[in-house]
């Protein structure tokens, strides 16, 4: 056991006592410097913006339950349909992951706190302002952007002022996300316990340190493509405005240069969290660590190389369409590697399936089938038919919702109890997941054949014959909605609950927060950092 | 080194990787145009050469249909003298647009041309058009302007009718926004 000094602080309840200098009350978390502090803010924040995001994808699907024109007027679905994209990526899933991170690189490697404490907590309190940015541009003149979360010139250059505002919440969500990557990055290269070399690091970290690469690689890019949006609105310039020999399809080449190492951004922390479960309910170590850390990191510079998979009807010389297809389909290689590795994991295990475990496999199953239509997609002449159809609504969904969610609700049924001190109601969990797991693939299964069928996405109307499997899909996402309250209710009740967790309740688990540190982790660990052979 | 000193040199390696990023971002404008030229994808304001077989396919019959369109914040009357024309592949036809001035100042714009289908573009040579250059109108004045082109023989069988399209833009100051900011900078 290394040393283990600082107190018990309860977190649940603000007592902020003891040498330790931080006021109470909210000025405790507006100042907070704590890595755990900033680990749930994050945390809270991604849920919050979870159900906003959530609201307007039930607008959405309430709209398209029926044919014809119901609740809202074109405009403003095209609004839902933007911030909903926005806000699920950028406002609920990535600062989700950032959440864990900053719960869990400082006590997997066995470091006292982040590398730069205070830039942390300037990257969480940028985030509420550029959220407050995106809400407000709903109810200014125009209202917000209703362009499409990737905010496609020429549309984005004749909006309103709500795109402005959305503009500056990009930068500022990209500034946020830079300042919490630098800091990953700075933590894990120089802050690793004595004996904790690279290749010892759980694979958890090992896919944040490559994740904050890629952030810090494409995030300035991205920002930069808001930035011309933006000259091109204000100051004359004329980088995609055709009449001043600009040229919209550039947008789209800049766009997705970030926007698909973005996708990786979403899913690589997610696949460290599955990472570390998976093993964890299996009794085992993880099959094949050293091929899952290349395959990750082949994964993200590959990323690089195939953006234009998403532009194959932008008139593309076929030299070109065939070379993104190849280099497409080549990322499934290590994609395999690691599918491969998961089950490995699990062969001839002594598994259990609590919670964490039956989102783990959730994710497996069905991020696997995301990854098929993927590889569906990414041939030229099957694109050309389903491009901008539900085909490819239900593709993201499969990654995004079954992939990045899933496996960060497993990771907060694992956590949770290293967090919180208490455990969770493992019936509750288990409801929460059959849910989840049977509304999501009424929404999104069903979307596939809409998609075939050749229903656009994006356009609040549609032809009678796509009613029933509408319905279906809006059916399954009001209780896929409802289903979400139920987590919040568990997560509730885990904090409230006074049934003290063991130290280490998972029986496999072996990173140093379960084998180190008491239950709840201590407010502060590993100031004296542990020795790892 | 200290600790510190140590985080603090990743601090700044990584701020230099951010900034050079978001350089490159920018480097894609000029490198994308540089591409497009080089490949000769996307050249809308420079003559074709000739298709080399000049042979006039009189089997074929491709409806032409021209459109015309401006921008919203341009005060011109924009239209073909004639809504389509029969053409073969590989005859040199001419048509004409005409373009009025109705404001009381004069007023640079700019044509974009676009094809549907999108793929008859690659085949449609165009050695005279008035998108090939900025056009100014004196207030009130009335132009016609040609457009003299040849459809190569290669299109595709399947293309019986190609729809051009022009769009002029106002190319006077800066890019028109839906919402006019109040603020007299933009000018
Ligand atoms: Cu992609």
């Amino acid at each position: 056991m290394s040393a283990v000094i600082g107190h018990e602080h309860d977190h649940d309840h603000d007592h902020a006592h003891g040498h330790e200098y931080h006021p109470g009350g909210l000025m405790r978390w507006v100042k907070t410097t704590n890595h755990k502090d900033i680990g749930t803010m994050y945390l809270w924040f991604s849920f919050v913006m979870f159900l906003t995001g959530g609201f307007m994808a039930m607008v959405i699907r309430a709209e398209l339950f029926k044919p014809g024109m119901q609740i809202v007027n074109p405009e403003v679905f095209n609004q839902m349909t933007t911030l909903h994209g926005l806000i699920m990526v950028f406002g609920a899933i990535m600062p989700a992951f950032v959440g864990f991170a900053n719960w869990l690189i400082p006590m997997q490697i066995g470091a006292p706190d982040m590398a730069f404490p205070r830039m942390n907590n300037w990257s969480f309190w940028l985030l509420p302002p550029a959220a407050l940015l995106l809400i407000i541009s709903l109810f200014v003149p125009g209202g917000a952007p209703g362009v499409g979360w990737t905010l496609y010139a020429p549309l984005t250059v004749q909006q309103g002022m709500g795109m402005d505002l959305t503009i500056f919440a990009v930068h500022i969500l990209g500034m946020s996300s830079i300042m919490g990557s630098i800091n990953i990055v700075t933590t894990i290269l120089n802050l690793r316990a004595p004996g904790m070399t690279l290749m010892k690091m759980p694979l958890f970290v090992w896919t944040w340190l490559i994740t904050a690469y890629l952030l810090i690689a494409v995030m300035p890019v991205f920002a930069g493509a808001v930035t011309m949006t933006l000259t091109d609105r204000h100051f004359g310039t004329h980088f995609f405005n055709a009449a001043g020999g600009g040229d919209p399809v550039l947008y789209q080449h800049i766009f997705w240069f970030f926007g698909h190492p973005e996708v990786y951004i979403i899913a690589i922390p997610a696949f460290g969290v599955v990472s570390q479960v998976i093993p964890a309910f299996s009794r085992k170590p993880l099959f094949g660590y050293t091929s899952m850390v290349y395959a990750v990191a082949s994964i993200a510079i590959l990323s690089f190389l195939v953006w234009a998979h998403h532009m194959y009807t932008t008139g593309l010389p076929v030299t070109a369409q065939l070379y993104y297809m190849y280099a497409t389909m080549l990322i499934a290689v290590p994609t395999g590697v690691k599918v491969f590795n998961w089950v490995a994991t699990m062969w001839k295990g002594s598994l259990t399936f609590e919670t964490p475990m039956l989102f783990s496999l959730g994710f497996l199953f069905l991020f696997t089938i995301g990854g098929f239509s993927g590889l569906v997609l990414s041939i030229v002449p099957v694109d050309i038919q389903l491009q901008d159809t539900y085909y490819v609504v239900a593709h993201f969904h499969y990654v995004m919702v079954a992939g990045a969610l899933f496996s960060a609700f497993a990771g907060i049924y694992f956590w949770l109890p290293k967090w919180t001190g208490h455990m969770y109601d493992e019936t509750l969990g288990k409801v929460h997941f059959w849910l989840s797991f049977i509304f999501f693939n009424m929404i999104f299964f069903v979307q596939h054949f809409l998609g075939l069928a050749g229903m656009p996405r994006r356009v609040p109307d549609y032809a009678p014959q796509f009613t029933d499997f509408n319905m279906i899909s809006s059916i399954g996402a009001f209780g896929f909605g409802l289903s979400q309250l139920l987590f919040l209710y568990v997560v509730i009740k885990t904090i409230r609950s006074h049934e003290p967790a063991p130290q280490k309740p998972w029986e496999g688990a072996d990173s140093l927060e379960w084998t180190h540190l008491p239950t709840p982790a201590p407010y502060h660990s590993f100031v004296t950092p542990p020795t790892v052979k | 080194m200290s600790k510190k000193d140590e985080n603090r040199g990743i601090l700044v390696k990584m701020l230099v990787v951010t900034v050079v990023m978001f350089g490159f971002g920018y480097a894609l404008v000029p490198l994308y145009k540089k591409i497009c030229e080089v490949t000769g994808v996307n050249e809308v304001e420079r003559a074709n050469a000739l298709p080399l077989n000049t042979q006039v396919d009189s089997t074929r019959v491709v409806t032409l249909e021209l459109d015309a369109n401006v921008r919203s914040d341009l005060p011109w009357k924009f239209r073909p003298l004639q809504s389509s024309v029969k053409v073969h592949p590989g005859q040199l036809v001419q048509v004409m647009y005409e373009v009025r001035n109705a404001s009381d100042r004069p007023i640079t714009g700019q044509a974009i041309p676009s094809y549907g289908p999108q793929v008859a573009g690659q085949f449609f040579r165009k050695q005279e058009c008035f998108c090939f250059a900025k056009q100014t109108f004196a207030p009130g004045e009335v132009r016609q302007m040609p457009v003299v082109f040849v459809i190569d023989a290669g299109l595709p069988k399947d293309v019986t009718t190609i729809t051009l399209s022009y769009t002029f833009f106002n190319v006077e100051g800066a890019a028109p926004t839906a919402a006019k900011p109040a603020d007299g900078k933009a000018g």
